[in-house]
């Protein structure tokens, strides 16, 4: 009996460890950090995770790296694809770019945004969305679950992302993001924040940046049954943009200071060693185009022969230095223009606890560029005053550069630009989509020359928010685009004004889409390029995204010391009209009169006169006592008798009852 | 003596007709710069209900194949929509759409101005043939009595809430065509005509369903007079005496009856009539959710008071503020106000049902969810209609500049608490409090001169 029960758990024991292996053998994680060098000075690290398990069906429901609540939530809600991101700061499209792979990817709107798709039917997905909603609140410590009201979501058709139904989305404008956010997300990695590229992330140094985005995004096939399926794919990116301490270190010329970095210096760490569940940990340094052809066009001034160098001995450039020595550069292959961006890759596979991984990269002397723009500069406003009306101006300025919009050409031969619209406002601002204009060049357009799409589903009061979705077809010569939208300010109950009402509503971000425009780094089909999931995710083509503005919208606000005062105000005039007009209808004139005349001239009995003074109490007239001397008296005694009345019919109540 | 008064009279007409000309090119004048007068989104001229600019909204959504009222926007009558919605969109040489617009709400206030003229005309020569029946034409002159209807034609023209209301864009001209139109079928005892003009005006905006009253005891006894008994009483003195004509004695049996046929008759108009426009509106809302989501969005709408936005009424401020498990009671407590007072109004006022239609407006005007100053200016004319009677008023002044310093007071303090932000929410109020409160005396004192003037004629006929 001992004997198989042992057998048993030995198979058991087998299984298991079978399994894991099987696991460990197809499960990955890897981790990647890029830094680039920004136009004004500052630096931006990129962070990137991905662990990847493959699909349930075939490999089991066994993992050891991919995180478990993660794993759950995908079951449970039959998630397809999930983005969540906070972020804090808005990404300046102007100076950090806006036409390359990290813009257009990790670019986000200030606060938190989600959006999922689900692969249930139709009727469910509304229901998936708010328990999702409530899992992820509870799993990154944020109130997430306010997205849970149905008219905080919205239901994008096409505008949002192409190709995908079944998409829910929803933007909390004014969500703090802070360290508690951080952990919980850091706890999905499977070496937390203790070895690897995540202990760099020590939190005053990240946050003390000037744009900070963690990003998680989950694909899942798992419910595809196809056999090519891939399993999950969780990636989680951090992008901080900092500005390098400038104690001594670094290059002043003139009124130009080019700081010079190290990590250390930029998240006062150092890399230990890598994370050893991972399979590849690299660092990179990114130069954009407009500075490598800035570096090549300076250094060829200043030393014709050495043009070749910056290629091969790129790290110790005229203009800059780097402390180490990197494993290999990458060059792009093509871009659109002539120049092609830089990489220089790093391994931390040789660092250790002993010898901390600590890049430093020198300006020698100082270097101006440009980044690369969006081919529409994109920003929102607002117009009017006051609180009772105002109007959503998009406005869309553009760079002055053709050679973005050279690949799409009209079936005319014309060159045009398709640019998506995607915009969420609460139901509180109540937009009249009748008053859509176009303005092309400062000129009033005709909707049906510019718009070729458009999906509008109109806020209704307290139950949804507005949606607008338009895809504009613009010529490729044109310098600015403008459109306006009126809207009327909702007056709300007095409850649903957040505690600090005066300082206004956000309307979320628009967001402004160049679905015809992809960008991706061209890098060479390389095998070991492609082993790195950062450099294949750049290699992707994405559409090229513009979040705008979040707006602030101040409402009227009534008073809100004051509710009981309104009750009681209002009831009274309700009760002085239907009183007054009752009595007005009810008083007989002529009959009081008569019956006046009827008592002076019966004069009768004591009785009959207190009845008829009764009535004239009553009545509210005063009456002419026929006999004045007794009578007050004879009134007096009649209400203590009254009194006693009353007083015995309370004690008897009070009694009995 | 005689001849001066005739002449006044033949002088009086082209001059009614000169005034009428003027207000209409003052009409079309102001209509020119709507933009400087910026009429159509203040809050007194008009309502969710009635804006026309929602109405556009709606249009343009059912032009993208959607319902007009997904989105909240728009709480009227598809039938208006259908109308005037086309009318929005339309621009003639570059003209901006809403002149169209307003030139439907200035034809229909001419309208309007000619009914109830045409409904004044009646009433006064009923009034003074019923005089003449009572023996009592010799008290009254014809001197005396003032031609009440070019006044009350006149007092709608040139009232400043209707030309308000006329050159900012909304439907509340067309509401009131319609009622008015209602009344005058019903005054010339046309059961068709009066049961069309009904059921539009309620269909249009509800309230009107209560003049269903008036108009069955105009359709029944006619136009207003004095009450019924006075004649019983004119009738028996006569026996007595025996010294009168028997022709004067046959028409007041005739007036004595209450004629059923033509109630009956506006009954199976009426139901024909709703039938017609259900079906209508039936067929136009077959793709949005049928007929129960037009009542959920335009009654619902109306009796629920969804919308908050300031206006000059006084519920607005109240359903903002109170609390939300209160909310349904004072629902039902405030809509029930208004149907408390129609029996008692019905049973002292049965004689005069013009006059009980301008109460049921009055009241309406006051406590309805979305008043506008459109409503003020209906129940003003048909005041003006009664004019020789209410000649009696109390604190007719008073309420005069009340009128007047409310409307004074309140477009300054919303512009105080909306534009400028230095006033308050509770000094809006207390305008539209202080405009609730002239109303109450308004109906109340016209309401008592209105018996008086009745006692008075009472007594003069019990003195002869």
């Amino acid at each position: 009996m001992v004997r198989l029960r042992s057998i048993l758990l030995f198979i058991l024991l087998f299984k298991s460890f079978g399994s894991i292996i099987i696991a460990e053998q197809s499960e990955e994680f890897s981790e990647a950090l890029l830094l680039r060098p920004l136009p004004d000075r500052k630096v931006l690290a990129h962070f990137h995770f991905e662990s990847k398990i493959p699909p349930t069906r075939t490999h089991g429901p066994h993992h050891s790296l991919f995180p478990k609540s993660i794993y759950q939530l995908v079951h449970k809600f039959r998630v397809r694809e999930m983005e969540l991101s906070f972020t804090q700061g808005r990404w300046n499209y102007g100076r950090w770019g806006g036409y390359d792979p990290i813009s257009s990817r990790n670019a986000k709107p200030p606060g938190v945004e989600l959006w999922a798709s689900f692969d249930v039917p139709q009727h469910q997905v509304d229901a998936s969305w708010r328990n999702l909603t409530h899992a992820l609140s509870g799993l990154f410590c944020a109130s997430i679950n306010f997205l849970e009201s149905s008219t905080a979501y919205s239901a994008p058709q096409w505008s949002f992302k192409s190709f995908t139904t079944n998409v829910r989305y929803g933007t909390l404008p004014r969500e703090a993001v802070c360290t508690e956010n951080l952990t919980p997300w850091l706890k999905l990695l499977p070496c937390r924040d203790k070895a690897g590229l995540s202990a760099l992330m020590d939190r005053p140094s990240i946050y003390r940046g000037f744009y900070h985005s963690q990003r998680l995004h989950l694909v899942s096939n798992e419910f595809d049954l196809a056999e090519a399926s891939s399993g999950m794919v969780l990636e989680q990116t951090l992008t901080v943009v900092l500005q390098p301490v400038t104690l001594g270190s670094g290059m002043t010329f003139g009124s130009i200071r080019q700081p010079s970095w190290s990590l250390s210096s930029l998240f006062g760490r150092k890399v230990s060693g890598r994370c050893v569940l991972s399979n590849t940990s690299n660092v990179y340094v990114q130069l954009e185009p407009n500075l490598v052809s800035e570096l090549k066009s300076t250094s060829a001034m200043q030393q014709e022969s050495d043009v070749k160098n910056l290629v091969s001995q790129a790290w110790s450039d005229m203009s800059f230095e780097m402390s180490d020595s990197p494993v290999r550069v990458i060059k792009e292959v093509y871009g659109f223009h002539k120049e092609s961006s830089l990489l220089y890759e790093y391994s931390l596979a040789n660092s250790s606890d002993s010898r901390p991984f600590d890049l430093e990269f020198r300006w020698k002397r100082p270097v101006t560029w440009s980044s690369q723009l969006a081919p529409l500069q994109a920003s929102r406003f607002l117009m009017g005053s006051g609180n009772e009306r105002g109007a959503i101006a998009i406005s869309l300025k553009s760079v002055g550069r053709s050679e973005y919009t050279d690949s799409s050409d009209d079936e005319d031969g014309r060159c045009s630009l398709r640019v998506d619209v995607f915009q969420v406002v609460p139901w509180y601002v109540k937009v009249y989509y009748h008053t859509l204009k176009v303005y092309l060049d400062e000129r009033l357009h005709s909707l049906a020359d510019v718009i070729e799409r458009t999906n509008v589903s109109p806020s209704e009061d307290k139950v949804s928010p507005g949606l607008m979705e338009l895809a504009l077809r613009l010529p490729c010569d044109v310098n600015s685009v403008i459109l306006t939208l009126e809207f009327d300010k909702g007056f709300l109950h007095i409850d649903e004004y957040p505690p600090d009402a005066n300082q206004g509503f956000d309307i979320p971000s628009a967001l402004i889409r160049f679905p015809e425009i992809k960008t991706k780094l061209h890098l060479f089909e390389d095998k070991s390029s492609c082993k790195s999931p950062l450099l294949s995710k750049l290699q992707e083509e994405s559409p090229i995204l513009w979040y705008t503005e979040v707006l602030l919208v101040p409402l009227t606000t009534p008073d809100f010391s004051m509710p009981y005062n309104v009750i009681t105000i209002t009831c009274t005039v309700f009760a002085l009209y239907f009183g007054s007009l009752l009595n007005a209808l009810r008083r007989r004139v002529e009959e009081e009169e008569r019956l006046l005349k009827n008592k002076a001239t019966k004069d009768s009995s004591p009785i009959g006169v207190l009845l008829s003074k009764l009535s004239a109490k009553l009545r509210g007239k005063p009456l002419e006592p026929p006999k004045s001397s007794a009578s007050s008296s004879k009134v007096s005694y009649k209400l203590i008798l009254r009194v006693i009345l009353v007083a015995g019919i309370a004690v008897a109540w009070q009694y009995f009852g | 003596m005689k001849e001066e008064k005739q002449q006044n009279i033949s002088t009086k007409k082209p001059r009614f007709w000169r005034w009428t000309v003027a207000s209409i090119i003052f009409r079309l004048i102001l209509i020119y710069f709507p933009k400087n007068l910026n009429l159509a989104t203040r809050p007194e001229v008009s309502t969710p209900v009635t804006s026309l600019r929602r109405l556009a909204e709606g249009y343009w959504l059912t032009q993208s194949l959607m319902s007009p009222y997904a989105g909240s926007m728009y709480h009227g009558s598809p039938l208006l929509l259908s109308v005037l919605g086309p009318l929005t969109m339309k621009k003639i040489e570059e003209q901006p759409f809403h002149l169209l617009c307003s030139l439907v709400s200035v034809i229909a206030d001419f309208i309007c101005a000619m009914l109830i003229r045409a409904t004044g005309l009646k009433l006064r020569m009923t009034y003074c043939e019923r005089l003449k029946l009572l023996g009592l034409g010799k008290l009254f002159e014809v001197s005396e009595i003032l031609p009440s209807e070019d006044i009350a034609a006149l007092v709608y023209l040139w009232n400043p809430f209707t030309i308000v209301t006329c050159v900012g864009f909304n439907t509340t001209p067309v509401e009131n065509l319609f009622i008015i139109l209602s009344l005058y079928g019903a005054c010339i005892r046309v059961a068709p005509l009066a049961a069309f003009g009904w059921v539009i005006a309620s269909h249009l905006s509800l309230y009107p369903a209560i003049l269903i009253i008036p108009v069955i005891l105009l359709l029944g006894n006619g136009p207003d007079a004095t009450p019924r008994k006075l004649f019983l009483m004119c009738k028996k003195d006569e026996d007595d005496s025996s010294s009168k004509g028997r022709v004067e004695q046959n028409g007041l049996k005739e007036l004595k009856s209450f004629s059923w046929k033509p109630v009956v008759l506006f009954f199976v108009w009426a139901f024909i009539w709703t039938l017609y426009v259900l079906v209508l509106c039936g067929i136009f809302m077959r793709n949005y959710g049928g007929l129960s989501e037009m009542f959920r969005r335009t009654y619902g709408f109306i009796l629920t008071v969804k919308d908050l936005s300031p206006n000059i009424g006084v519920l607005w401020y109240f359903f903002a503020e109170v609390f939300e498990f209160f909310r349904n009671f004072f629902l039902i407590v405030f809509h029930v106000n208004i149907l408390f007072m129609i029996l008692p109004l019905a049973i002292r006022l049965k004689h005069r049902p013009c006059f009980l239609a301008f109460v049921y407006m009055a009241i309406c005007s006051m406590l309805k969810p979305y008043p506008s100053v459109g409503d003020s200016a209906l129940y003003l004319a048909l005041l003006a209609l009664f004019f020789n009677e209410l000649a009696e008023m109390q604190f007719s002044f008073f309420l005069f500049c009340g009128y007047v310093g409310v409307s004074l007071l309140s477009p300054v303090m919303h512009n105080l608490w909306i534009w400028r932000g230095t006033g308050n929410a509770n000094f809006y109020f207390a305008t539209g409090m202080a405009y609730a409160c002239f109303q109450i005396v308004l109906v109340v004192e016209s309401v008592s001169a209105m018996l008086n003037h009745d006692r008075k004629i009472r007594k003069l006929v019990a003195a002869t």
